[in-house]
């Protein structure tokens, strides 16, 4: 199906499903129970995030998990897309298509440029290189490109770019809302379905997303199965090989930076189309990090890690930072209150504001323990499972070879 | 005129004079032979052929062409491949990706986008390169990790790859350093037999004077980054000056 192979295309399929199914799968509690306001993650902001995130680290993932090479400075193109986009919307109008082409080609213009330079270099070099140019990136936006008194504000700073009322927005017809829309659909808006106590979400933002991020996650699969993908496998191999094979290696890692850029302005393009506004910090180089660390987190190389790690990370970070101590003390009501008090007291500090602490220690263990990410944790499950199984001996006929 | 010319070529490396002043010819379809003591300049001539070093001085000519200033890419596309002294094949992947990936470089160049094509869905390749690893005798390992293959079939297989491109010009760095006799026998008898099907020259660097007396129908002796003489191997055996600089007690060997 759609020229992919049987594994690719089950794969995919269940992707599919999961992205169309999301607002019940990460909707489990009924509506007002605690567990509900702790884990249930099926509201539109944080769904949005699992999918646009996802975009973002799948195509991260063509340059570092296909060529090795480390860009530590993805999230300036990120930022480039979210000013291209509410630039669109300033301009023209609050329709998100043009917002989101203009996104990606800017994005893919930037990443030409500082990829032709930062590829000069590998290893080490290259990603120090990568990692300037994102701080320059930041900076520019921060200050000296967002002063509102001067004639070349393109980013606003400090404030951030937004939409004003007082804004050109040559093509804006009255009857579109003055949300961000795909031809009259607002973005933010939701239609909701009740079930018994249980509560889904449907929002139009999320499936847009949602549907592009299939979109990108099918290219990716081709990409990876295509000979281009595999001369990109080989220039993490061996270069020096591929150079006494007649290949110039450059075309091919400049060709892959500029369309992981361009995922990334796609992303950026479309963190706008959620909410107009864009800020320097989407470029600071701890967001380049977490791009880094999704992932890793998901497993470099591998096809669904990067939707693994960017959901696993986004989920994490939002239910960590939720937990304060007044839950914490009704979790461990059970104890003791002087131990009850300590363990609240120790655990205090990995919470809350604190997420990024226990979200640290995943990744280590992550890293220590499975440096194939979440993949090949779950790779090993299977294998384990399977072998359960066969000792059993109740499945061992009938199981096919793969 | 050989297909290789190399004229008056050296190189320096700081103080050291690597190559003095190397003439060279390298006649079509033959075998030619480099020998040398360690240190001689054979390897820094050979990479003088390939781009990885510029000459200081000289030129040198593939097939009428100047292959001075090119890139490694550039000169491979020329049609002049090159096996190295550790076998340099893609570790992290396939057998028979290793052998597509040169098969894909020969029809569709330097660079080529075909990000949107299914790479096992290329036929033509797929059958060019399945082809290839059954003449080298590599058809069962073809899902295995390069990387994971033994030391005699990584040079087997690079070998194989470097076929797979139908250069007119085949280099090779000591091919058989460090392989067990039987593993040197078969690379041996795999050299002859592609020298004898193809239009290829094949150029030699090795120690071995079992494989370079088996193998060349012409040697070039090189000492102090010159060459001191080049003959058949009949001649070269009992040539002095090559006794006295290189062969020594090999002579009886050989
Ligand atoms: N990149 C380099 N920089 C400095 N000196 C070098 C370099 N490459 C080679 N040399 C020196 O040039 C001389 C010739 O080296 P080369 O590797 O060509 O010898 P060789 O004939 O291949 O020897 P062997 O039989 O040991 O492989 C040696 O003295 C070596 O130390
Ligand atoms: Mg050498």
């Amino acid at each position: 199906m759609l020229k992919l192979n049987k594994s690719d295309t089950l794969l995919f399929v269940i992707v599919a499903a999961m992205v169309l199914l999301a607002p019940f799968i990460l909707n489990p509690f009924p509506q007002g129970s605690s567990l509900a306001q702790m884990f249930n993650a099926g509201y539109p902001d944080l769904m949005q995030r699992f999918v646009i995130f996802g975009i973002l680290v799948i195509g991260f993932n063509i340059l570092f998990g296909l060529t090795g090479y480390l860009s530590f400075g993805h999230a300036a193109f990120l930022g480039i897309g979210s000013y291209s986009a509410v630039w669109m919307f300033k301009l023209l109008s609050m329709n998100v298509i043009p917002a989101l082409i203009l996104s990606m080609i800017v994005a893919g213009i930037f990443s030409l440029a500082i990829g032709y330079v930062s590829l000069r270099r590998s290893g080490i070099y290259f990603s120090i290189l990568t990692l300037a140019f994102a701080q320059m990136s930041y900076n520019l936006a921060y200050s000296v490109l967002g002063n509102p008194s001067s004639s070349y504000n393109l980013t606003n700073g400090e404030t951030g770019l937004q939409v004003y009322s007082n804004d050109p927005q040559y093509f804006a017809s009255s009857s579109a809302p003055d949300t961000p829309h795909l031809f009259g659909l607002a973005m933010s808006d939701s239609s909701k379905l009740d079930i018994g106590s249980w509560q889904f979400t449907f929002n139009n933002g999320y499936y847009m997303s949602g549907i592009l991020m299939l979109v990108a996650f099918y290219i990716s699969i081709r990409i990876f199965r295509s000979p281009f993908g595999m001369m990109l496998r080989a220039v993490k191999s061996n270069q020096q090989r591929m150079n006494y094979t007649g290949l110039n290696t450059k075309p091919y890692t400049l060709a892959a930076f500029v369309i992981s850029g361009m995922y990334a302005g796609l992303a950026g393009g479309l963190l706008s189309s959620m909410d107009p506004l864009a800020g320097a910090e989407r470029m600071h180089w701890t967001a380049s990090g977490e791009i880094v660390i999704m992932a890793i987190l998901g497993g470099v190389g591998t096809l669904i890690g990067p939707i693994v790690g960017a959901g696993f990370n986004e989920y994490f970070k939002n239910i960590l930072s939720k937990i304060n101590d007044g839950i914490l003390h009704q979790w461990l009501s059970f104890l003791p209150d002087g131990l009850e008090n300590f363990i609240v007291g120790i655990l205090h500090y990995f919470v809350g504001k604190g997420w990024h602490l226990t979200l640290g220690l995943l990744f280590m263990m992550v890293i220590i323990f499975l440096p194939g990410g979440l993949v090949e944790g779950g790779q090993r499950l299977a294998k384990l499972f399977k072998r359960k199984k066969t000792e059993d001996g109740s499945d061992s006929n009938n199981t096919p070879a793969k | 005129m050989g297909i290789l010319e190399v004229k008056n070529v050296g190189k320096r490396f700081g103080g050291l004079q690597a190559l003095g002043d190397v003439n060279l010819s390298v006649a079509e379809n033959s075998v030619h032979a480099i020998i040398g003591p360690n240190g001689a300049g054979k390897s820094t001539l050979l990479n003088c052929l390939v781009g990885k070093l510029i000459p200081d001085t000289g030129s040198v000519m593939f097939d009428g062409q100047s292959v001075l200033g090119r890139k490694p890419y550039e000169i491979n596309q020329m049609g002049i491949s090159r096996v190295f002294q550790t076998p340099e094949i893609f570790g992290d992947l396939s057998v028979l990706e290793n052998m597509l990936i040169p098969c894909f470089a020969k029809r569709d160049g330097a660079f080529h986008l075909s990000a949107f094509k299914n790479m096992l869905a290329d036929k033509e390749m797929v059958e060019r390169a399945q082809h290839m690893l059954e003449e080298m005798n590599m058809a069962g390992k073809h899902a295995m990790n390069a990387a994971a293959l033994s030391r005699g079939d990584k040079r087997r297989l690079e070998i194989g790859m470097c076929l797979s491109q139908e250069p007119r010009l085949l280099l090779l760095d000591e091919p058989t350093a460090g392989m067990a006799r039987a593993d040197t026998n078969n690379t041996i008898d795999l050299l002859k037999q592609i020298s004898d099907e193809r239009d290829i020259t094949i150029a030699i660097i090795e120690h071995d004077m079992h494989v370079v007396f088996s193998l060349a129908e012409r040697i070039t002796v090189l000492a102090q980054g010159t060459p001191l003489v080049e003959d058949t191997p009949d001649n070269i055996k009992g040539h002095p000056k090559v006794r006295e600089a290189y062969l020594g007690e090999t002579q009886d060997a050989a």
